[in-house]
């Protein structure tokens, strides 16, 4: 294994780093504490959710309802937690519980999870126009405060991706739980042989993505103020992509929490330096899969001399 | 170049210049930077919109009464890529930003960003509700009321209406429909006797009007919410019946067969609509807001009306497959302004 192989953070590291560069060299003005925060805040929600895709892929499942359901979680935030904060809160726990449940379902009955999600998506969908039928509501005053905050020395939007990363990281890769949640997706059978409950596990992985996917939800209306039911449906493809990119794989419970966080910031920085090359929006989306298709190139290549060497 | 063309060229700056001055500080804005910041790109109104921009905003970057007003459009319509578009154009270091919004609520975050950061923020069409942004909105409800207006006035003795509603469940179809049945609250004269939705396409409306027509008694007049009107003639013309007095939206279509209708029968009506080049109107709003003009917050669209006497003229100038536009001048925007105050 060469030293690349060995630490895939390298690659998602250098990509961000390269795209940032880029960005401080076409728009100088981003390079201040308020530049970074503009840049970066609306990633925040998005590094959340992208959390939430990874604790699925972790177990060698993908959620397609994701967008739908950080959708749901705003507009819940919105009004419900907004206006009745303890009844909010019930509903956000019994939507998280809801997720840990279909996660047990999808493994109990042997459901392909890409059906399931997909048909909850709609579910989803159509709770949050029951909730917030025309764009509404408004963010509790604690939660935007909250993503508003100016902290010394680094805005809120890097404070926020330091403490995502490192809590995650802890939970995955250094504890007991998470060190067996991976062993799920690398090998169901031998983690059940060794005397786990695979559903329980299961339900473990849906739930924390559920949790991560309210959190999204909740950050992503501290921002804008107010939400829509459709103000997040862009999250699952973007959640998905800045999995991969971060270093995650489909198969085999191999993922990067840190990884993930830096995808997610490396998808939105993307498409800020698209806007700032003034490309024409027609091309933008092609352009944005491109940045993606040489992120994986590149990573498929370093496997490669890997595996040689 | 010799001296005289340089005095000669340099007296015509300095009028220029003065005019401009005259002209509610026009000089003022010469190094003021607009971007238009617009959701989505894919039907004819949006394509117009983003044409009239690109020609007005180009003027006004010639004859130096600002120095740039640029467009950018998000690849989705989604919120929160319009979000992120907003920061980005803050980051850019624009002066002010014209806004089509995505949606009333969800980019009020991004919009509050643009305005502590001393950005104006000016949202058309598709407005924000975020209290420091302007707003130029469409009073859609007036639309519906002012076509049962014109109807009475053309059938003082009342009859059946057929109303034709857009797309089920968006806000601006409950509002021009809920202006056209207090309107018929006020013309008592006249009875809706058959609602259906057209959802703004001719096809539709063609297929939802052929199926309500046999349960309909005579007919008289047909109130529209534009897109639709052609459609519902088709229906009219297939099923035998005589052609009602049909309220139309500025579609091409629409003009040219009203057009052939008179040419053949002499055929009279109204067609109303919100005119893309609404998008300048926003354009000489920022730049008055820039220029440092009282400007209320909430500034109301005019439509763009046409009558039996315009009709030719709407007909030359509007593309095939397109809606009737027009571009407003600074002098509509200060005008509108004025009529806010």
């Amino acid at each position: 294994m060469t030293f690349l192989a060995r630490h895939r953070i390298i690659l998602p590291v250098v990509s961000l780093a390269v795209l940032l560069a880029a960005t401080f060299y076409m728009q100088p003005r981003a390079m201040s504490y308020f530049g970074l925060n503009l840049l970066f805040n609306l990633a925040v929600p998005i590094a959340l959710a992208t959390i939430a895709q990874m604790m699925i892929i972790m177990v060698n499942d993908i959620d397609l309802s994701l967008g739908a359901f950080v959708s749901l979680a705003a507009c819940v935030t919105a009004t419900f937690l907004n206006d009745a904060p303890m009844l909010g809160l019930l509903i956000l726990l019994a939507l998280i519980l809801s997720y840990a449940l279909l996660g047990a379902v999808i493994h109990a009955l042997e459901l392909p999870a890409i059906v399931v999600t997909l048909g909850m998506s709609f579910v989803w969908g159509g709770i949050a126009l029951f909730i917030l039928p025309s764009p509404g509501g408004a963010a509790p005053g604690w939660l935007r405060t909250l993503m508003t905050v100016k902290p010394p020395f680094a805005p809120m939007a890097v404070v926020a991706a330091v403490i995502i990363a490192a809590v995650t990281h802890l939970l995955i890769m250094r504890s007991g739980i998470g060190t067996v949640l991976r062993g799920v997706g690398g090998n169901a059978r031998s983690v059940a042989r060794a005397g786990w409950s695979v559903i329980r596990l299961k339900a473990l992985a849906y739930g924390l993505a559920g949790l991560f996917g309210v959190l999204a939800g909740m950050a992503l209306v501290g921002l804008a103020t107010s939400a829509d039911a459709n103000i997040a449906l862009r999250y699952t493809l973007l959640s998905i992509a800045g999995v991969i990119l971060g270093g995650g794989e489909f198969t085999g419970g191999k993922v990067s929490p840190t990884g993930a966080v830096i995808g997610a910031f490396t998808l939105t920085l993307a498409a800020s330096f698209l806007s700032f090359m003034r490309l024409s929006p027609d091309w933008q989306i092609g352009a944005q899969g491109a940045i993606l298709i040489l992120v994986l190139t590149a990573r498929l290549i370093f496997r490669q001399k890997g595996s040689e060497a | 170049m010799t001296l005289s063309k340089m005095l000669l060229s340099a007296a015509g700056l300095a009028l220029a210049a003065g005019l401009a001055q005259a002209e509610s500080h026009m000089s003022e804005t010469a190094d003021k930077r607009i971007a238009l910041s617009n959701n989505y790109a894919g039907n004819s109104w949006r394509q117009a919109m983003l044409q009239t921009w690109q020609e007005i905003g180009a003027q006004a970057v010639t004859d130096g009464i600002v120095a740039a007003a640029d467009a950018y459009t998000t690849s989705e319509n989604q919120p929160t890529e319009q979000a992120a578009q907003i920061q980005n154009l803050i980051l850019q270091g624009y002066d002010a930003i014209v806004l089509n919004a995505a949606s009333p609520t969800a980019l009020n975050g991004a919009v509050k960003e643009a305005c502590d950061a001393g950005v104006i923020v000016v949202s058309f069409d598709g407005i924000v509700t975020e209290p420091c942004a302007w707003r130029i909105a469409v009073d859609f409800a007036a639309m519906g009321r002012e076509e049962v207006d014109y109807l009475a006035s053309r059938l003082p003795d009342g009859g059946n209406l057929l109303e034709i509603r857009g797309l089920a469940g968006v806000f601006v179809d409950d509002e021009i429909s809920k202006g056209i049945h207090d309107g018929v609250e006020v013309h008592d004269q006249f009875k809706i006797v058959g609602s259906v939705h057209g959802d703004w396409a001719q096809d539709v409306s063609q297929k939802a009007v052929a199926g309500i027509l046999p349960s309909l008694p005579d007919v008289v007049g047909v109130v529209t919410q534009g897109g639709d009107g052609y459609g519902a003639a088709q229906a009219f013309k297939a099923a035998g019946r005589d052609t009602p007095l049909i309220v139309l939206g500025n579609r091409q279509d629409e003009l040219q067969w009203w057009a052939d209708q008179r040419d053949a029968t002499g055929y009279e009506t109204l067609s109303l609509s919100i005119a893309p080049g609404v998008a300048s109107l926003a354009l000489w709003v920022a730049q008055q807001i820039l220029a440092g003009e009282e400007v209320p917050k909430d500034l109301t669209v005019p439509f763009l009306k046409i009558t039996q006497d315009n009709l030719d003229d709407a007909l030359a100038t509007t593309p095939e497959g397109s809606v009737a536009n027009v571009t407003y001048s600074l002098e509509v925007a200060q005008q509108v302004i004025s009529d806010a105050k």
